[in-house]
């Protein structure tokens, strides 16, 4: 198994999204016939079925709704990094996503925490959105 | 006694199935065994205890293994037996596979494919290579979403973890109550010999062991074992002639909330809502009837979460159920009995198929010193996933052939 840290492997569905986050922007998919913003990317509206989507920029602002300290790390790349904030995030626009709550001692970060985005740079590899305190 | 003993349950046809044979090969650290070898020893087990050989078995339900890559293991696990059946399937519900096995068997037996099937899951997850590397196989190709939850590190125990700390949050559950479902079922594993392990601990060295990913600590977490577990279905006017005796399936459910954590907006509320209302009216019967329940543990917050769910407690009221001692053996309602994934042992897949073995041996009576006596009407429930994909059976002993208890 790999030491190096996983990181996204872009499909042709999910692209738009990572391109996105390269240039710092929260892509996401968006229903044209129920008006529902769904995470994570599909081909398919999850709440009305529709193919109908497109892209709309989101706001980068939400909550946390839910978080844990990660302090075993799952594999050698994530060792120097605990203890480490993996959180759900509850997007103003609706979805929630996974992502990293940085800027804050692990032990800040608290349920309801109004949070925006910032970007980890990760080379030329990708970009992921995280989290930090607003 | 009818008022009490009519549960409702309707009568059993001859395509009704039973299990009529359970079988495990050694649980816990079993290095001297690879994952067809462990799953061989359950499937002989199991053929014993039913009285039948290999050449009785035209249906074959097994799961696929992490430890390796066998790309249709249902073919490999026939092959490596030996059996030539005239009905095969590779079921993956993840955990609750166990559960489903049941259901498939007796639904390929009631459409006439067969009439004998080996359901068969196992494998030997720790020894493969090593625990750590069996947590970093699971965390990468587990519950968690390749692309939008694999890079920022969760755990499968995170997954868990960030359920845990929205019922804190939510219902003012703590880390002790959690705790008081590892000390039970460490206590139900003292009394099984095939237990991974039997040393009893308390609320304080569950709250003392290391924080993993908070708030779940070490002994919130499922072991990674080795071993693996087996069982015989076939129809209910064939189960009669057989030697042990029958357990019948009397109801079955699945529900699906959701397939990976991130995106769930309602975390403390599981597809076990669905799947016991779908187990309990197919059975005609309600949680009130259950004598013993077989609930599916890889951390200790699923059982909180499945105990209200399956409706056996208020929903946020889980914590305080199981603090109170109602899923001890002398509890209001025996849960996981042989010590489930948290102490007797967890082979990945198979896992969860340890629970409706111990459902079975409850249902004849021949669970030794932990029997909860006079049990007749068993659940066992399995989940799979980051609490995602449920399957509730709901089991019946030998007297449910005359339509209920008694």
């Amino acid at each position: 198994m790999s030491d190096e840290r996983p990181l996204p492997t872009p499909d042709p569905g999910t692209e738009t999204y990572w391109e996105g986050t390269r240039a710092h922007q929260l892509r996401l998919p968006h229903c044209q016939d129920c008006g529902q913003v769904h995470f994570y990317p599909r081909t398919l509206c999850p709440h009305c079925g529709s193919a109908r989507l497109d892209w709309m920029q989101g706001c980068g602002r939400g909550q946390v709704y839910s978080f844990t300290v990660v302090h075993r790390p799952p594999s050698s790349a994530f060792k120097d990094r605990v203890p480490y904030v993996v959180a759900i995030v509850a997007l103003e626009e609706g979805p929630h996503l996974m992502t990293n709550i940085g800027g804050c001692p692990p032990d800040a970060v608290c349920i309801g925490m109004p949070v925006e985005v910032a970007w980890e740079d990760i080379g030329s590899a990708a970009t992921l959105p995280c989290f930090v305190p607003r | 006694m009818p008022s009490a003993c009519n549960v409702g349950m309707q009568d059993l046809t001859p395509t009704h199935a039973a299990i009529v044979g359970i079988g495990e090969s050694r649980l816990g650290v079993v290095p001297d065994r690879s994952a067809l070898q462990l799953q061989s020893d359950a499937a002989n087990a199991a053929l014993h205890d039913a009285g039948l050989t290999l050449a009785d078995i035209d249906g074959l339900i097994t799961t696929p293994v992490r430890v390796a890559s066998w790309g249709m293991p249902c073919g490999v696990v026939a092959s490596y037996l030996g059996v030539r059946p005239s009905y095969l399937s590779t079921l993956d519900l993840a955990g609750a596979s166990g559960a489903a096995m049941i259901h498939h068997a007796a639904m390929a037996i009631a459409a006439g494919q067969c009439t004998t099937v080996l359901c068969v899951a196992g494998q030997n997850l720790l020894s493969n290579r090593s625990r750590a590397s069996a947590v970093q196989s699971m965390a990468e190709s587990g519950g968690a979403h390749a692309q939008f939850e694999v890079p920022y590190g969760p755990l499968i125990p995170s997954l868990y973890a960030l359920i845990a700390q929205r019922h804190m949050y939510e219902y003012g559950t703590t880390s002790e109550q959690m705790a008081k479902v590892a000390v039970t079922m460490r206590e139900h594993a003292s009394l099984n010999p095939n237990a991974h392990m039997r040393e009893p601990i308390s609320v304080e060295t569950v709250l003392a062991s290391r924080m993993i990913t908070s708030p779940l600590k070490l002994l919130d977490c499922a072991l990674v074992s080795d071993g693996a577990a087996a069982a015989i279905v076939t129809g209910a006017d064939r189960a009669r002639t057989l030697r042990r005796p029958p357990v019948y399936l009397l109801g079955q459910g699945y529900g699906l909330s959701h397939s990976h954590v991130g995106e769930y907006r309602q975390l403390t509320r599981s597809g076990a809502v669905e799947s016991g209302r779908a187990a309990f009216a197919s059975a005609g019967i309600s949680p009130a009837d259950i004598d013993v329940a077989e609930l599916y543990d890889c951390f200790t917050i699923t059982v909180i979460v499945e105990l209200e769910d399956l409706g056996f407690c208020p929903k946020g009221e889980g914590g305080r159920f199981v603090a109170d001692g109602h899923i001890g053996l002398r509890g209001s309602l025996p849960t996981t009995t042989h010590g489930g994934l948290l102490s007797a042992g967890h082979p990945g897949l198979g896992g969860g198929f340890f629970h409706v073995l111990e459902a079975v041996r409850q249902l004849r009576g021949e669970a030794g010193a932990r029997q909860v006596e006079g049990a007749e009407i068993a659940l066992a429930h399995g989940n799979g996933g980051a609490i995602a994909i449920h399957c509730t059976l709901i089991l019946g002993g030998p007297n449910a052939r005359e339509g209920g208890r008694g």
